[in-house]
């Protein structure tokens, strides 16, 4: 093992101890530390799919896409509202169109013009393009909170209840959530791999000026990777959505995908979906483990760590690695 | 034809290196001051006061803080609400625990907290730029957020969890009434900017552009990337950190943690986009706008007939707002400032500018 690992692996040790340290103690039944565990890891399904949305678009453009989680809203919010009026799949289709539109505008109106500026002011840029995002969104769709059914029974099931007293409560909604997320990452990677488009991409990914000599047209690869951005940001609306309700909120809990992507690596896929799983797990731990500990030494007024449990994370594994887990490693040149 | 500077002659240092070199500059702003600090105060209604002016100053001031950071060290920050809330919070206990400390000395200090605060979580910017210096803050902004509505000792065990002052008081004088409290946000502000104005002017501000032009560069020169970056984070937490304290105790009154919240933040980095990064007077642009542009919405459509519902208005503001960067990131990365200039430029040569 290199000296260079050797802080990250420490790091992901100290975690993955910290994680299993509450079965040790007594008190904690086994059955509810699987159940915290599969909480999280349903919850690290979700960030992980928001966090896609963030990979592909800095992957293709170097664009870090603050907007992603208004995307996420506004892409709910048209699926709930269109869903009163039409079938579910047809609202979903037209949701997807409405989504690669939105692509094409933001392409032509912001990227184009932007092209070559600074990181920073990119992100700025998307920063506008959030506010206006949400916005438009909720004054065509309304701003009040709303449902997208799904279908799916909100009855929790109970599984293995041979194995451990009292068995474990599992929701149904999260597994289907964890089958789509699951089923879109073989998608993506399917398209990334085995199509023309998605070699396309990685080429622009890797250089964009290399990309663009052999004849790749950046403006189209750019609206091909906002679109599927898009759709990503789709799926993962509508299972936030079904499971939280769509309203503002949404928003937010978009934002807590971030360090999702400083942790497993701007540039990486796996790392998108692997920092999610981590985040997930390790934030419902700390609030269900950790906070109470925290209320007693501390005397606080409730516990919430949850909060910036994850960006805290983040910041220590940017102090150690900032490329992330399994970004590339960044070098400058002058 | 007024604004020429024919036959102003610069006879010394002193009157080259003057903050504002010409000499109708200087009168336009001895006039703005004159009329901002004695007739304004008899002439505004209380509802100017409360709802206009004061905020405005308060959020120009932070503005200008932001702007040190990010306009002048080019050190992205989207926490600046969180050193505002740090700037509140230690100007409140510091009232409560230290009643007999004079309030100017408290508004110090809690800039000094907030200003150690910054350097706390600037020390990631020493490994990290950009995007990921965002998120640094962003952590900082999550975690001060979560701090003051859980840790009860900040809130001096108040059951609600929302802070609560007395009016500002300030060698024997009470400042109750609004033109009061408007005048001593002005004094603060004005004596800020100064303050701001000519440490950019220095070799701290140059130090500071140097790094945000090319850092590598910088260090070429022989610029300490550390120590620029830690007095810049210094600095503009200071000054955020008073601005938070005035805002709490002259705007608001009481507050909860949530009065400074990621919005706030945002908020503040709009202001700068808007107004001009890397211009103070493009601080006061950006704070007044985006401070009037709600109220403008407001009252507006009332005025011409068309009443707009107030979720409409939130909703008209944010796309507002949203395009407007996007458009001054495109068409004017200087923003509103730079038109200022620009303004400037051609009069000087009108009516005959050939």
């Amino acid at each position: 093992m290199s000296a260079r690992n050797l802080p990250v692996t420490l790091l992901l040790a100290a975690l993955a101890v910290g994680m299993v340290l509450p079965l040790a103690q007594s008190g904690t039944a086994p059955g509810f530390w699987l159940e915290v565990l599969i909480g999280g890891l349903m919850a690290g399904v979700l960030y992980a799919l928001v966090a896609l949305g963030f990979v592909l678009i800095f992957k293709a453009s170097g664009v870090f896409n603050f907007a992603q989680g208004a995307m996420v809203l506004f892409a709910a919010l048209a699926v709930a509202r269109l869903s009163e009026r039409m079938p579910l799949w047809i609202a979903f289709v037209l949701a997807a169109a409405i989504m690669v539109a939105f692509a094409w505008v933001v392409e032509r109106l912001v990227l184009r013009r932007l092209v070559n500026q600074e990181g920073v002011t990119l992100l700025m840029a998307t920063l506008g393009i959030a506010f206006f995002l949400d916005g438009f969104g909720q004054t065509v769709w309304g701003s009040e909170i709303y449902r997208i059914d799904l279908g799916i029974s909100k009855e929790p099931m109970l599984v293995l209840e041979s194995v451990f007293q009292g068995g474990v409560l599992v929701n149904r909604e999260d597994i289907v959530a964890a089958v789509l997320a699951a089923g879109l990452v073989m998608l993506l990677a399917l398209f990334f791999q085995r199509t023309s488009t998605g070699r396309a991409l990685r080429a622009v990914a890797d250089d964009h000026q290399a990309a663009q000599s052999i004849g790749i047209p950046l403006s189209t690869i750019w609206v091909i990777v906002w679109s599927v951005a898009g759709f990503v940001a789709l799926v993962a609306g509508m299972v936030w959505g079904s499971k939280l309700g769509v309203q503002f909120s949404l928003q937010e809990t978009a934002l807590r995908a971030l360090p999702v992507v400083i942790l497993g690596g701007f540039t990486s896929v796996p790392g998108a979906i692997i920092g999610g799983l981590i985040i997930g797990v390790g934030e419902k731990m700390a609030e269900v483990f950790l906070s109470p500990l925290l209320v007693q030494a501390f005397d606080l007024a409730g516990g919430g760590i949850e909060n910036w449990f994850a960006y805290v994370l983040a910041l220590l594994f940017l102090l150690v690695r900032p490329e992330g887990l399994f970004g590339e490693r960044h070098i400058d040149r002058v | 034809m007024l604004y020429r500077e024919n036959g102003q002659f610069k006879t010394s240092y002193r009157a080259d290196a003057a903050v504002l070199p010409i000499r109708q500059d200087r009168i336009l702003m001895g006039v703005l001051l004159a009329f901002a600090f004695v007739v304004v105060p008899f002439v505004g209604s209380e509802y100017a006061f409360r709802a206009l002016l004061i905020p405005f100053l308060i959020y120009a001031l932070a503005a200008i803080g932001l702007n040190l950071l990010v306009g002048y060290c080019g050190q992205i920050s989207l926490g600046t609400g969180a050193f505002m809330a740090v700037g509140a919070y230690a100007a409140y206990n510091l009232v409560v625990r230290v009643p007999q400390l004079n309030f100017l000395v408290v508004l110090v200090l809690a800039g000094g907290c907030s200003a150690v605060f910054g350097i706390l979580f600037g020390i990631p910017s020493l490994r990290i730029k950009g995007l990921y210096l965002a998120v640094a803050t962003l952590a900082a902004q999550f975690f001060v957020d979560w701090m003051f509505a859980r840790v009860k000792w900040f809130t001096n065990y108040s059951t609600s969890g929302s802070v609560s002052t007395a009016p500002v008081e300030l060698f024997g004088m009470v400042f109750e009434s609004p033109a009061q409290k408007y005048l001593l946000v002005l004094s603060i502000v004005v004596v800020l900017t100064l303050a701001a104005k000519n440490l950019v002017r220095g070799h701290v501000g140059r130090e500071w552009m140097a790094i945000r032009d090319m850092d590598v560069a910088a260090k070429v020169i022989g610029i300490r990337p550390v120590y620029a970056k830690l007095t810049a984070f210094a600095v503009s937490s200071f000054i955020v950190g008073i601005a938070g304290a005035l805002w709490g105790f002259v705007h608001l009154g009481s507050w909860e943690p949530a009065a400074f919240n990621l919005n706030v933040s945002l908020r503040l980095l709009f202001m700068i986009i808007i107004g001009g990064m890397g211009s103070l007077l493009g601080s006061f642009f950006g704070a007044a706008f985006m401070w009037f542009l709600p109220i403008l919405l407001n009252q507006l459509p009332t005025a011409l007939g068309l009443p707009l519902s107030t979720a409409m208005i939130a909703h008209l503001e944010l796309m507002i707002v949203g395009a407007l960067i996007v458009f001054f990131l495109i068409v004017e990365p200087h923003g509103l400032a730079r038109l200022w200039a620009i303004g400037k430029e051609k009069l000087r040569l009108w009516p005959f500018p050939h």
